[in-house]
């Protein structure tokens, strides 16, 4: 245990450094890092390296070599380097390599050597050559920053959404700065260069002088800046051997170092984890390493072998030929726990779990005193937080164990802080493995987010390793399981050696219906690399027919797409392929296909009646169907026409249609529309008034009404209007005239085919009672007792119902007797019942 | 209907939801215009709007002024026009030719369409065709469920009859399953799940498909709804083309209730203005005669007319204490009574007024017969008289589809004797009528029975067919043979009564036709419940060519 803190490093008084191997690279480097553009990406990303052969006077006549390898130095791309020549490598938020060439072209290439895109960083760029570039982070994403042969600057604050801003002139620079950084505040991305003894600060408007507080004096010249991990500290590395640390903001000074080395450091770096108050800056020469602080002292390393600084959230990782280290400030759990003669109560419970093992008394000791202090609780949580910021799993299982002994000893310890812990190490470790080489610390992983992690692992296509995390922490199926699968299906379809048939088989075996899979989404994907069969086959899979329809229209296979629009039951599905077929084939193809499908048809049918009137009639033309043509004429020959000739006319080709049809009714009585149309008109014109559109029985009623007796008759007999009808007609409008004479002169005519009753109740509702009792007396004899009754003779009525012995009859004039002056008729009645029922 | 006599009865869910829901969205809409704008409401939207916001609501929401969606040009001179209108492409011409007037005139204003239930792509296709699709901006009034009752909702979209039976058109079958979806969220997953006719087939299909789709928060909620029954309106023609004798039917037929409120016209009123009353169970009056057959209202409200004199009479004993507490307490709520009641007592006078005028009896009669499949000659010249007199147009009409139905169709001398007369009578435009009866089945001829039969099989045969089972074509209609007879004797449909039918002390359901006929579909509704299923009674789902299209559903959800 004594030896656990040897790799510790005090820098002043209060903080330790400490360095730890993550890997040993057996990585086959040929060259020299420093021979090298190196990149490697924060987070325990991947490196990549493409041997500069642009820096030396001589063009080498090899082409260079890009290589990306995981940051435990296992190879994941290697491809020739065919374009212009690079000036600068980085990796952006999404992992993605970014290659700036000397013509300002950015080429984006994926973790796995595939090309993406590229971009260019504008004309400016272009005619003046990069010197230089860096690529930063900031909220939005990542940016690219460039100086100009021009000593100009122009920058992207995100590369996702290119936007170039062409940074001001520094007034009088006439040579390329000595240092320059890009520096993030307040949401905007700025520059900060340093020439001679001056340092400037560009913003979008203007540049401005500025000078850092408490600055030493003598300083000629800046050799070298950098900017902590989260942009808020800035420090500066002078030609005096002088470090200045401060904030960013150039407003306070934090502390400085002196370690008299005039040569120019190869890299510099901030040291320093969130929420701790101890700053150190990582400085590295040739063959040497200093961490340097607000101390007198600083800790000394010196380096084997050409090594590379990746600054992270909480430390510094370190790589070579041969290793990969992480040197980062010593965790205060830790510290507490491990520090040599600690007396916290996290330590107490390590050596008092460790006694337990040895089934030693003294365990109750340590345990007492801690629980004497009242520490308990606090001595587990700080083994749980130390757990998290080890490397090492033993180390890791003993604070953990440590913990849960002492929470045996809790009354209510909240289980979530270790069990998380535990699932969180377990994950940190599995990722930390040599194969997979994502060497991310605790508090990494924790500003990463899980979720980004296993975009990660999808990135490196490590999907049973991500479907395996997503189980283990029972992360919803939508967001875990389902996601990752659905990524590995569309890498999947890229697979272009294998058969359309046995990727569909195989895609549809794995994801199954896993809820949240859209297989829309597969199949988009595997038309994008151009394989169509195979999408159609993936689309066989999609539960939802409405989702197939999109991508098939964009296939072009549009018959297939009617199909499942209609399966769906989604009439705009259906109604925006219609209006995609109708575009694309011709009109007769278009109306076969209308033909076989139905209830597309009937919806454009629904469409043309309002909007294309003539494609209507070329659908039924189409199919033949004289019956709706001869409809459609008669709509028609409303609608559309004004003129009597011009509705005739439609109404002649209805008829015609109808005959086609075989609907001889239909195309009678069009033709009857038509003579009777035509008589209107000639109506109108000889006796004015209004007769266009009235139904023949408003023909003749009107002519009747108008006085025009032979015309109606004439008009009856042309139409062969049936006798029943003539006669209610004429008696309404008779006794609507109140022609009574004229209408006792009709009914003597013949005799009526409708009885007499009518005549009767007609009279009575014009309230001429006089009338009405003439016809009574004609009534026959079924209806006789209703028309007495109706004009009001309910002796008489009394009578004929006696003499008919009909019962229901009885009733009926019964209730029709009042009681004062039908009194005797009431009588009558009941003894006829009497009697009728004695027999 | 509740269950009034029930006291165990659980209480209905409450459906007001429905209506703030509306409410709120459609506030939301409006607020979406900031500022003051003229509302443009389609005559279809305006009662179901009336029920859901009234003119002060939309004026506080800054509507200025309200206009009817009619072929006018518009004169409104507001800056901001905001239209509220069904989904038609026909308003979007209207709409279109608004806007493109404004062009012309150089003027710009800001259009708003609101579309209700929904929004079609035909309609913003049609924008586009006219140039405006830029012009306006639009949005869903998802207004899909109008609370009229307490226990009775509507869609009240009228047109789904057209467009689905008469022009095969699915576009409203989504409406109802995205009612049926928001039904399932507010008030719990259906426990139970019936349906007969390839529209409700449909309907469940869509909306089990929205469901699986957000794959529910409904689940673990206790079921409010115990049982969903979807049933074409195909199914049951019949009912619907009968006479109506009930109370409410009547009230119907006189003055047509609209969303659940009627205007009673001076004749009713018994003043000189007539009056819009709402005609539901808050109406004490009216929930306790709606149901009753016609005979009995008088007697009823002539009795609840002497208590109410009672009431007040009671007055005469009082003290003044006593007073003062009848004045405070029971005065209003008798008020109110008498005002209801005289109403009811108008409508009742009205309506008898008019049916006597039109020899109702004997039109039931007719019905009757009809019905019961007697002396069908007979009713067949009766109706040619009603044609011949022109009594109604739409009168004349529903008897010859009566007639059609229970008769399997007319018998080809008819069918062209009738048709002629109704052409003679009411004008040769109706030629087109009789085509979309036809075409619907609801006024057909009757065909040689071999050929129809083939027709028939091969149709059954289509339909099997996965693909064409969403066929909605016009030619299986004419197939479709109504079968009422068989259907009728089956489910004993005419109850055999031995003396008179006591209509005060209904048996069955059949009192809401005087005795005559239980109405179909309630009987089906009745006998599934009974059986909870289908089962046993194939042989009349077969008679309603509907073999293929009934199913139950229980649970169908994975229990939680």
């Amino acid at each position: 245990m004594d030896c656990y803190t040897a790799n510790w490093n005090p820098l002043g008084d209060s903080a330790f450094y400490r360095k730890y191997e993550l890997y040993s690279m057996d990585w086959d480097l040929k060259e020299e890092l420093r021979d090298c553009l190196v990149a490697a990406a924060p987070y325990g990303g991947p490196i990549a390296l493409l041997r500069n052969p642009w820096r030396k006077e001589k063009a080498a006549s090899v082409r260079p070599v890009l290589d990306i390898y995981s940051a435990s130095g296992m190879p994941l791309a290697s491809l020739l380097w065919k374009s212009g020549p690079v000036v600068s490598l980085g990796w952006s938020a999404e992992e993605e390599l970014l290659c700036v060439q000397e013509d300002g072209a950015v080429l984006v290439y994926g973790l796995h050597g595939d090309f993406r895109r590229h971009f260019s960083m504008g004309n400016e760029v272009l005619q003046n050559r990069v010197l230089d570039a860096r690529i930063f982070h900031t909220e939005f994403g990542s940016g690219v920053a460039i100086l100009t042969g021009a000593h100009r600057f122009t920058l992207s604050a995100n590369v996702g959404d290119l936007k170039l801003r062409r940074m001001p002139e520094v007034p009088g620079l006439q040579s390329a700065p000595s240092c320059w950084t890009a520096l993030c505040q307040d949401r905007v991305a700025h520059i900060l260069l340093a020439v001679g003894p001056d340092l400037y600060l560009l913003d979008h408007a203007a540049c401005s002088a500025v000078t850092p507080p408490g600055l030493a004096p003598g300083v000629s010249s800046f050799l070298q800046m950098a900017v902590s991990f989260t942009y808020r500290h800035l420090a500066l590395f002078t030609d005096t051997g002088y470090i200045w640390m401060g904030t960013a903001s150039l407003k306070e000074k934090l502390c400085e170092f002196n370690c008299n080395i005039r040569a120019p450091p190869k890299q510099m770096v901030w040291c320093s984890r969130p929420r701790s108050k101890e700053r150190a800056v990582v400085v590295a020469w040739e063959r040497r390493l200093m961490v340097v602080g607000d101390a007198p002292e600083s800790i000394q390393f010196v380096l084997d072998e050409d090594s590379y600084l990746v600054p992270e959230l909480d430390g510094v990782r370190i790589f070579s030929h041969s290793t990969h280290e992480f040197l980062h400030e010593v965790p205060a759990a830790s510290e507490e726990i491990f520090k040599i003669a600690s007396m916290a109560p996290g330590a107490l419970l390590l050596e008092a779990q460790k006694e337990y093992e040895k089934e030693s008394q003294k365990a109750d000791e340590y345990l007492r005193e801690i629980q004497e202090l009242g520490q308990l609780t606090q001595a587990v949580q700080q083994c749980i937080e130390a757990a998290g910021h080890e490397h090492q799993p033993d180390m890791q299982k003993s604070l953990l164990r440590a913990a849960s002994f002492g929470k045996c000893f809790l009354d209510r310890f909240p289980p979530d802080s270790f069990v998380h812990m535990c699932q969180d190490l377990r994950v940190l470790n599995a990722v930390r493995d040599y194969h997979i080489g994502i060497p991310l610390t605790y508090s990494q992983y924790k500003q990463l987010t899980i979720q980004v992690l296993l975009d990660r692992l999808v990135l490196r296509r490590l999907y049973p390793l991500a479907i395996q995390i997503c189980e283990y922490l029972r992360l919803p199926e939508v967001q875990g399981v389902s996601r990752i699968l659905a990524h590995w299906a569309c890498y999947k379809v890229q697979q272009k050696d294998v058969s359309d048939e046995d990727v569909a088989r195989a895609i549809n075996q794995k994801l199954g219906d896993t809820p949240g899979v859209s297989y829309s989404d597969i199949a988009a994907r595997a038309y994008g690399c151009g394989r169509t069969e195979l999408a159609i086959k993936l689309l066989e899979y999609e539960p939802r027919s409405g989702e197939q329809v999109p991508l098939l229209l964009k296939m072009k296979r549009s018959k297939l797409a009617l199909s499942k629009a209609i399966e769906s039951g989604d009439t705009d599905l259906v109604f925006t392929v219609l209006l995609h077929l109708k575009n694309e084939l011709n009109r007769g193809d278009f109306f076969m296909t209308l033909r076989n499908q139905p209830m597309a048809l009937s919806l454009y049918r629904q469409f043309c009646k309002h909007q294309e009137l003539e494609t209507l009639k070329d659908l039924y033309n189409q199919d033949d169907n004289h019956q709706e043509l001869g409809s459609f004429h008669i709509r028609a020959s409303y609608a559309a026409e004004e003129r009597i000739e011009g509705r005739v006319a439609a109404l002649q080709t209805a008829a015609d249609a109808f005959y086609k049809a075989k609907n001889e009714f239909a195309a009678k009585a069009t033709e009857d529309q038509m003579r009777l149309l035509r008589l209107q008109r000639r109506l109108e014109d000889e006796l004015g008034g209004q007769f266009l559109d009235l139904s023949l029985h408003d023909t003749v009623t009107t002519l009747i009404l108008g006085g025009h007796n032979k015309r109606a008759e004439q008009l009856a007999r042309d139409f062969r209007i049936p006798d029943k009808r003539l006669w209610w007609l004429k008696l309404t409008a008779l006794a609507d005239l109140e022609d009574w004479e004229e209408l006792e002169k009709f009914s003597k005519s013949k005799k009526s085919p409708i009885g007499y009753l009518p005549f009767v109740e007609i009279c009575m509702k014009q309230h001429n009672k006089y009338e009405a009792k003439k016809y009574a007396s004609r009534v026959g004899p079924e209806q006789k007792v209703k028309a007495l009754l109706l004009v009001g003779d309910v002796a008489q009525a009394a009578d004929v119902a006696i003499e008919h012995r009909n019962e229901a009859e009885l009733s009926l004039v019964l209730s029709h007797c009042t009681g004062a002056t039908d009194g005797a008729t009431a009588d009558k009645i009941q003894r006829a019942r009497a009697q009728a029922q004695k027999k | 209907m509740a269950f009034p006599h029930r006291p165990d009865a659980p209480e209905l869910p409450d459906f007001s939801m429905l209506k703030r829901l509306a409410r709120d969205q459609l506030i939301y809409l409006l607020e979406q215009l900031p500022g003051k704008k003229d509302l443009f409401i389609e005559a279809d939207l305006m009662s179901p709007l009336d029920r859901i916001a009234n003119v002060s609501i939309l004026k506080q929401h800054e509507v200025d002024k309200l206009y009817k969606v009619e072929n006018k040009p518009a004169l409104s001179s507001s800056e901001q026009l905001c239209f509220l209108v069904r989904p038609r492409i026909k308003n979007m011409r209207y709409i279109a030719s608004l806007v493109n007037a404004d062009k012309l005139a150089g003027r710009t204003r800001k259009y708003k369409v609101i579309f209700s239930p929904q929004k079609f792509y035909a309609c913003e296709m049609v924008l586009e065709e006219e140039g405006i699709y830029g012009d306006v901006s639009c949005d869903e009034w998802a207004f899909s469920l109008l609370p009229l009752d307490v226990d009775l909702l509507s869609m009240e979209l009228p047109e789904f009859f057209r467009d689905y039976f008469l022009e095969g058109d699915q576009r409203w079958i989504n409406t109802v399953a995205q009612a049926l979806h928001l039904l399932s969220t507010l008030y719990g997953p259906f426990p139970n799940c019936y349906g007969i006719g390839r529209c409700a087939k449909m309907a469940y299909e869509l909306w089990r498909n929205l469901e699986e789709e957000e794959d529910g928060e409904t689940k673990g909620r206790r079921p409010e709804i115990g049982h969903i029954f979807l049933l074409d309106r195909d199914v049951d023609f019949v009912t619907a083309l009968c006479s109506q004798v009930v109370y409410e039917g009547l009230v119907d037929d006189t003055f047509r209730i609209k969303c659940g409120s009627v205007d009673f016209g001076p004749e009713v009123t018994s003043c000189d203005k007539s009056l819009k009353v709402l005609l539901n169970a808050e109406d004490k009056v009216f929930n306790e005669i709606r149901n009753e057959h016609f005979s009995n209202v008088f007697g009823f409200l002539s009795q609840k007319a002497r208590n109410l004199q009672a009431q007040y009479d009671r007055r005469r004993g009082m003290d003044i204490k006593q007073m003062k507490n009848f004045v405070s307490q029971e005065l209003k709520g008798l008020k109110q009574e008498h005002r209801l009641l005289s109403l009811h007592i108008g409508a009742c006078e009205s309506i008898m007024k008019k049916k006597t005028k039109q020899d109702f009896q004997e039109l039931i009669k007719t019905e009757h017969a009809l019905l019961e499949g007697f002396n069908i000659r007979e009713s067949t010249s009766y109706i040619e008289e009603h044609i011949d007199r022109q009594v109604s147009p739409i009168e004349s009409l529903r008897l010859m589809c009566l007639l059609s139905i229970t008769e399997n169709g007319l018998i080809p001398k008819d069918y062209r004797s009738l048709k002629t007369q109704y052409l003679q009578s009411y004008g040769p435009e109706h030629l087109l009528t009789f085509s979309n009866l036809r075409r619907a089945g609801l006024l057909t001829e009757q065909a040689p029975g071999d050929t129809l039969t083939a027709v028939e099989s091969k149709v059954s045969k289509l339909v099997t067919d996965k693909a064409a089972g969403k066929i909605t074509d016009a030619f299986s209609s004419l197939a479709k043979r109504s079968n009422f007879r068989a259907i009728s004797k089956k489910l004993n449909l005419i109850p055999r009564v031995d003396g008179e039918y006591d209509l005060k002390v209904p048996r069955d359901m059949a009192y809401v036709f005087s005795g005559a006929y239980v109405p179909l579909s309630c009987r089906i509704i009745e006998q599934v419940l009974e059986r909870r299923s289908w089962q046993g009674l194939d042989e009349v789902v077969r008679l309603l060519n509907c073999s293929d299209f009934a199913f139950t559903v229980r649970c169908w959800r994975r229990s939680p």
